[in-house]
């Protein structure tokens, strides 16, 4: 399992695991240009638009978390080494996350800067984001699962992920930390065993 | 169990279609086994349902530790052939030398030919040292010389105890029991 993460970390990092921050960055820019350079406002939607273009940014990398692997039987190449699906499921989700969470926070910086946050809704912005991005992480990695081998998984999979992080994003916004803490643990425990039964099923 | 497979009155359905039933099969020490039959006929299927990837609709399958070579090449394309294989074993090299793969071993795997890319797949089953290897169409994309080198593994395979079972529409060289699969 560790060489299946090590596998996916190097990966991830020579890829492109820059674009979904990339985008992440460019969404943040958009906005003082959408609504104009009124700090006062930019600093109410703020955290809402920084967590929007979070889950879009999520959404990026999810046809190459799965799909790559399965249709060049890799996900069967494991299974006959005697690795659980779920323990497949979570190596994926450990090495999503650290390819995609550490970027976000630190991208989450330029990014707050470009919504006029100050220090303390900086903080707040990050510590709602290093809660959340477990959950965004296997999340992705459970949708990619499901949605993998299908015509057009990427419009799929955006439409079966963004409705799922609903709760996340509503205590994440409200600075609910507890509860949005509490929904992320029980999205990343919940979905090893919704992507490895999804990858039990593309194999029948 | 001294069998390194066996299959006990299996039935096997995919897509709604029945692909096989009441099939019994073993496979012991030193034994290799050919599953010919035409195209759907359920060869691929036999292997996987072997190898433990798909289920039986009815009976019981057994099997030892095992390897599997199929058309699927299930290794990182970005690194080197060496590093793509010591992923999945942790000695490969004298699997690379059986199949004349040596030269190749610091090119990136997505710059070996179809055929290459075959030997690594089978080199992959050799160097796992299981004893029970599952291969499917093993001759595809391979040249005479590859051919011959496969032979030559199988054999020394065979005469170490372990058993194949191979898928293939093409003869295997050397000495095979048949299994004829119709659809």
């Amino acid at each position: 399992m560790g060489a299946l993460i090590l596998r996916d970390l190097r990966r991830g990092l020579t890829g492109n695991s820059w674009l979904p921050i990339a985008f992440f960055v460019l969404v943040a820019a958009l906005i003082p240009f959408a609504v104009g350079p009124d700090a006062a406002l930019l600093g109410r939607v703020g955290p809402g638009v920084l967590w929007i273009a979070a889950l879009t940014a999520a959404l990026l990398p999810i046809e190459r978390l799965i799909e790559p692997d399965r249709a060049d039987g890799v996900l069967d190449q494991l299974a006959l080494h005697g690795l659980a699906d779920e323990s497949i499921a979570c190596a994926k989700i450990v090495a999503h996350w650290l390819t995609f969470a550490p970027l976000l926070l630190i991208a989450a910086i330029p990014a707050s800067a470009l919504l006029a946050f100050d220090g303390q809704a900086l903080v707040k912005a990050e510590l709602a984001l290093a809660i959340g991005t477990p959950a965004l992480a296997a999340l992705a990695v459970a949708v990619a699962a499901v949605t993998a081998g299908l015509p057009r998984a990427g419009s799929l999979a955006g439409l079966v992920l963004l409705p799922l992080t609903v709760p996340l994003l509503i205590f994440a916004v409200a600075n609910a930390y507890l509860l949005e803490a509490a929904v992320s643990l029980l999205l990343t425990a919940g979905a090893p065993f919704v992507a490895a039964a999804a990858i039990r099923a593309a194999r029948t | 169990m001294s069998a390194h497979l066996r299959f006990e009155q299996v039935s096997l359905r995919r897509g709604g279609r029945l692909l096989f039933e009441g099939l019994d099969l073993s496979l012991g020490p030193g034994e290799a086994l050919r599953v010919s039959g035409p195209n759907g006929s359920g060869k691929s299927s036999l292997i996987r349902l072997a190898a433990g990837l798909l289920q039986p609709e009815q009976g019981n399958v057994e099997r030892t530790r095992l390897a599997l070579a199929d058309d699927q090449l299930a290794l990182d394309r970005e690194v080197t052939l060496a590093r793509a294989l010591g992923f999945w074993v942790s000695s490969a090299m004298h699997a690379i030398e059986d199949f004349g793969l040596t030269e190749l071993i610091q090119v990136p795997v997505r710059l070996l030919s179809s055929g290459q890319q075959k030997r690594a797949t089978l080199a992959r089953v050799v160097a796992s040292g299981a004893p029970l290897w599952l291969l499917d169409e093993p001759l595809n994309a391979l040249d005479s010389d590859s051919m011959a080198r496969l032979a030559g593994v199988i054999q020394k395979h065979l005469a170490h105890g372990g058993a194949v079972l191979a898928a293939s529409h093409q003869s295997l060289p050397g000495t095979w029991g048949t299994l004829e699969l119709r659809p």
